[in-house]
């Protein structure tokens, strides 16, 4: 069970990285961000229908995510049974902030991916009236969007939420999957953790901040 | 030394319990924990008060009979057994908060006395070898490489006090059966029952109420006998194997 949870979560560890990959694009320019986002369609062409690809690999996070916070949920109302009377007094000596914060940041994390998805992938709304949004042009909606300071506010927290959840989550992964059976193994899995997730916070973090700054997208 | 404790008092299992203050006066601070709370058990009883009952045995660190919540930390703030901390590790006037493990697996018996006999049935599941009474074989018949011993005796330290289950905030016993896979896995005499015994044991684990592995890390922080993380990993690997090892 906990070792489904982690497959599904290194998933989302490869997804994420892709994703992140896809947005620094944006810096290279419109074109470069507008054909990329088309060609996520067209891939696999003629062989599987337009989208179809995109489609598919949606079906699999939609699966893994169902896994992932299924168990997650077990986990925490076992936990929860497992100590139905609490401490009056309990000191933490060895739980990181992100190891503490991997069920409520991971609410926190699924609530921005509703928040995400109805903005830029199901109703795509224009939260920018000083901005016009091109039909069929990413690039102009998320540019458009990342203007606002409120908008860059909300996927910076989101961002630092993500990257505490990796921290944890990759070392925690490697745990549950038994590759960490010596101390150096165990510092090795960690470090891994630390460098997934800041690279993934800043990788995200910097397209929105170019915008913000109007370093692109002018 | 003079203390405030503040300690759980709880009549029996069926019981509802409650914190209670108390004062002790003229500690040493070359005392043990219990030693302390040995004072404080005279004291309440020439007053004609129940005394608070806890576990101990050998008082050596050893037996892992002992174990306390001591303000906030399992054994209290140092690497030890309760009956291994000294009051020196305190300052005059302080305040102790006292309470049991707290888990559902360990139900409350009396005031800061649990039952851990979930571990014995977790042990019963699966933490022996079987092995024929007698004449003890040469000790030299069967080869041990030394890092494998090494880690076999590293785990094998585990005293099954269950302060890894206290300091856990899923109340998981999975330090405990991730030293007994790995102590008796790691060893040749250990194979021939080693992918039943961590099914059955992970499986009684589980029905006997234990939490979840989140891999916080508190279980090893808190173990006196410094048991590291990575049985845990060795217990998971084990537990992924022994799906298609059994026979």
């Amino acid at each position: 069970m906990k070792i489904s949870m982690a497959l599904a979560g290194l998933l989302f560890v490869f997804y994420v990285l892709m994703h992140m990959y896809g947005n620094l694009k944006l810096l290279f320019g419109q074109k470069a961000f507008d054909d990329y986002a088309h060609h996520l369609r067209t891939l696999g062409e003629p062989i599987l229908p337009y989208s179809g690809f995109l489609w598919l690999f949606r079906l699999l996070l939609i699966t893994a995510l169902l896994v992932h916070v299924g168990f997650a949920l077990h986990l925490w109302s076992k936990a929860n049974r497992a100590r139905s009377s609490r401490y009056v007094v309990k000191k933490a000596v060895a739980a990181t902030v992100s190891s503490k914060m991997m069920r409520w940041g991971g609410i926190a994390l699924l609530l921005f991916l509703v928040f995400h998805l109805i903005h830029f992938t199901i109703l795509k709304p224009n939260f920018n009236s000083g901005e016009t949004v091109v039909e069929g042009s990413p690039y102009s909606l998320v540019v458009a969007a990342f203007k606002l300071w409120w908008v860059v506010a909300i996927y910076l927290l989101a961002m630092i939420a993500l990257g505490m959840h990796l921290h944890h989550g990759v070392w925690s992964a490697a745990q549950t999957l038994g590759l960490t059976q010596t101390a150096k193994s165990r510092a090795t899995a960690k470090a891994l953790g630390v460098l997934v997730a800041l690279v993934v916070a800043v990788g995200f973090a910097i397209p929105p901040l170019a915008i913000l700054f109007k370093i692109v997208g002018n | 030394m003079n203390l405030t404790l503040k300690i759980w008092r709880q009549a029996g299992p069926q019981a509802k319990g409650s914190m209670e203050t108390y004062q002790v006066t003229d500690i040493s601070e070359d005392m043990s924990f219990l030693e302390m709370l040995d004072v404080l058990n005279e004291d309440l009883t020439e007053r004609g008060e129940e005394p608070v009952a806890f576990d101990s045995d050998c008082r050596e660190g050893i037996c892992g009979m002992c174990g306390l919540m001591i303000s906030g930390h399992a054994h209290g703030p140092e690497v030890t057994t309760t009956c291994q901390l000294h009051m020196r590790s305190f300052r005059d006037g302080e305040t102790i908060t006292i309470e049991p493990w707290r888990a559902d697996a360990f139900p409350v018996i009396k005031d800061l006395v649990v039952d851990r006999s979930s571990f014995d049935r977790i042990i019963q599941a699966g933490g022996f070898i079987s092995a024929n009474t007698g004449a003890a074989p040469e000790a030299h018949s069967v080869p041990v490489p030394k890092p494998l011993a090494d880690r076999a005796f590293e785990s094998a330290a585990c005293i099954g006090c269950g302060a890894c289950v206290a300091a856990c905030p899923n109340a998981s016993g999975m330090l405990f059966m991730g030293a007994k896979i790995t102590h008796l896995g790691s060893l040749p005499q250990g194979q021939p029952e080693r992918w039943a015994r961590v099914q059955n044991m992970v499986a009684t684990h589980d029905a006997e109420g234990f939490g979840g592995c989140t891999n916080i890390g508190e279980c090893s922080a808190a173990c006196p006998k410094e048991i590291p993380l990575d049985v845990i990993s060795t217990l998971n690997s084990d537990l992924r194997k022994s799906r298609s090892q059994r026979h």
